[in-house]
């Protein structure tokens, strides 16, 4: 047989998962001095993973990094398999039968637990299904949340956190114009949410916003930016931080908070955010609601850049009927797949996967949050998924065995036996034609379907 | 709202940011990178990368630096775009270094 790569016998590579770090893969994999024909699978029936619903709605250009996930499924060797769920539609065993190679991008799907009591009290919420929600994920679509409380409050200071609090500070008028679900959009027109809280389990110079969103929180059109000026006063170690040229970010995080502290509330605005720092949840309190937080005081310990927080036993109650949790994501397990389960992500060396001794699995590689954990922006993926592709191009003798590897139609026979209903990217192209066409008279960029069949209506 | 490349870079052109661009919007000429408006997204993942710290983005662009806005635009889209990292130009350590990085 020709050479594996060969144009006679091309590198057949399944990925799984169409958000970001799936088509950095496929992009690296496609632009490659060898042939490869890449087979992206997908879940849902829509592409690119978070960029489409995690993505703030508000936060349009970011999305234009679509434009350039176009380009690449343009390519001739690209192939989209979506509205099929690899672990149960069809096994990873399978797709290595089918394939050279299979990389798993699956991102990280769920929420990291607070592990406090209460916890699962109504009204308390993870951040991963509010944003479904508001994004029009067809699986949290569903959802209700209980807008008619006055006080809500956020666990978590990074940039999950500030989407969150961002979406429930702003006016029906500063979301109507981008492509949040219409649900979403009514739901929270008659929101009766007053204070937001948005709780740091350390201090002003160790948030994990970026700068830029946190800048955001100084222009909303109906809500007031709170912090308090003595939460401003640094410890040593933290002031050591914020000297450091190369934490710039924190700097400019603590300047903009400092900011924050000097203005007047302006009291016609109706709304106020308030950020509080060294303080975390102790416990979640109710009968079947949630009615309080009760939240411990911290203190930081430790040398600059390695202080943690640690509970000083001095708590505050906070009374309020909705909390979301956004203290971080974890990835899910695949059957056939080896999984971390206490850091949430597939063991791995630079990509290539390992079980969990550390022996690596052949033919199985990994890319993006899955493979990193939940850290980082959507560019942050691309060197991750060339990391991993240049150790599967480097493999690539390896992964021959010989046999002959059918790719996509083997796949395609596996999902037709059992009657799953497949689509390809011209298919999801008919579907994005028509989110636009009904955003457009509404001044919107699109109104997104939200159910699977609603999707795949269009297609019959 | 744009992101640009400044001073810092010229003779430097570490190309660290590159590594991350998700829509590859850099350009470079024999002295430096040069971001293309119309591409960039403003996500900021390149910020900091920049081991010179010479990328800005909208408000944080400093005053004596605001000229670096019309010559990114002006010169990225005439110049080949720089998708892998490149070795650092000679002499770049040390103009790191004389930068105070």
């Amino acid at each position: 047989m020709a050479k594996l790569g060969s144009e006679e016998n091309p590198l057949l590579v399944a990925i799984v998962g169409s958000g970001p770090s799936g088509f950095y893969a496929a992009e690296a994999l496609l632009k490659s001095e060898i042939n490869v024909k890449v087979d992206v699978l997908e879940k849902l029936p829509s592409p690119y993973g978070l960029v489409r619903s995690g993505v703030a709605p508000d936060h349009q250009k970011l999305k234009q990094v679509i434009e350039l996930y176009k380009k690449t499924a343009d390519s001739p060797n690209f192939n989209l398999i979506a509205n099929v769920n690899v672990g149960t539609d069809i096994t990873i065993e399978e797709l290595c039968q089918s394939h050279h190679a299979v990389i798993i991008t699956s991102g990280a799907e769920t929420d990291r637990k607070l592990g406090v009591p209460g916890e699962d009290l109504h009204g308390s919420y993870t951040a991963t299904e509010f944003v479904g929600w508001y994004n029009g994920h067809p699986d949290y679509r569903d959802r209700e949340f209980d807008l008619s409380h006055e006080v809500a409050v956020i666990i978590g200071q990074g940039n999950v956190a500030a989407d969150v609090s961002r979406i429930l500070s702003k006016t029906v008028d500063e979301l109507k114009h981008t492509d949040i679900a219409q649900h979403a959009l009514d739901a929270l027109a008659e929101s009766k949410i007053k204070e937001i809280h948005v709780i740091g389990r350390r201090g002003p110079a160790q948030a994990k916003f970026t700068p830029k969103e946190l800048r955001e929180f100084g222009e909303l059109s109906d809500c007031n930016s709170i912090v308090r000026a003595e939460d401003m006063i640094l410890n040593p170690e933290s002031e050591k931080e914020l000297e450091e040229k190369s934490n710039i970010a924190s700097k400019k995080i603590y300047d903009q908070f400092c900011e924050f502290s000097k203005r007047e509330p302006d009291p016609a605005k109706s709304k106020n955010c308030y950020f509080k720092f060294l303080m975390g949840p102790k416990e979640l309190v109710g009968n079947t609601k949630l009615e309080k937080v009760i939240l411990e005081k911290n203190q930081l310990s430790g040398e600059a850049f390695k202080q943690s927080a640690r509970g000083t036993g001095e708590t505050i109650e906070l009374e309020t009927g909705i909390l979301f949790r956004s203290i971080g994501y974890r990835g899910v397990p695949i059957v056939g797949v080896p999984f971390h389960e206490s850091w949430g992500t597939i063991p791995n060396e630079n990509g290539r996967i390992t079980d969990n001794d550390g022996n690596i699995v052949p033919n199985l590689y990994t890319a993006g949050w899955i493979k990193r954990g939940p850290s980082g922006i959507i560019g942050t993926n691309r060197a991750c998924s060339v990391e991993t592709v240049q150790c599967l191009l480097e493999d690539v003798e390896k992964l021959d065995d010989g046999t002959n590897k059918s790719g996509a139609e083997n796949i395609y026979s596996i999902l037709d036996a059992k009657n799953i209903r497949h689509i390809n990217f011209s298919d999801w192209k008919k579907i994005d034609a028509k989110e636009i066409e009904t955003g457009d008279p509404k001044g919107k960029p699109r109104e997104k379907f939200t159910q699977i069949d609603e999707m795949l209506s269009i297609l019959k | 709202m744009t992101t640009i490349v400044t001073e810092n870079c010229k003779n430097c052109r570490f190309t660290d940011c590159v590594t991350v661009c998700p829509v590859a919007c850099f350009h470079y000429d024999d002295e430096m990178l040069y971001i293309d408006p119309d591409t960039c997204i403003d996500c900021s993942a390149c910020i900091p990368e920049c081991p010179v710290q010479a990328i800005y983005e909208g408000d944080d662009i400093p005053e004596d630096q605001e000229k670096w806005i019309e010559i990114n635009a002006e010169k990225a889209p005439g110049l080949p775009v720089c998708e892998e990292q490149m070795e650092p130009l000679p002499g770049a350590e040390e103009r790191k270094a004389a930068l105070g990085f």
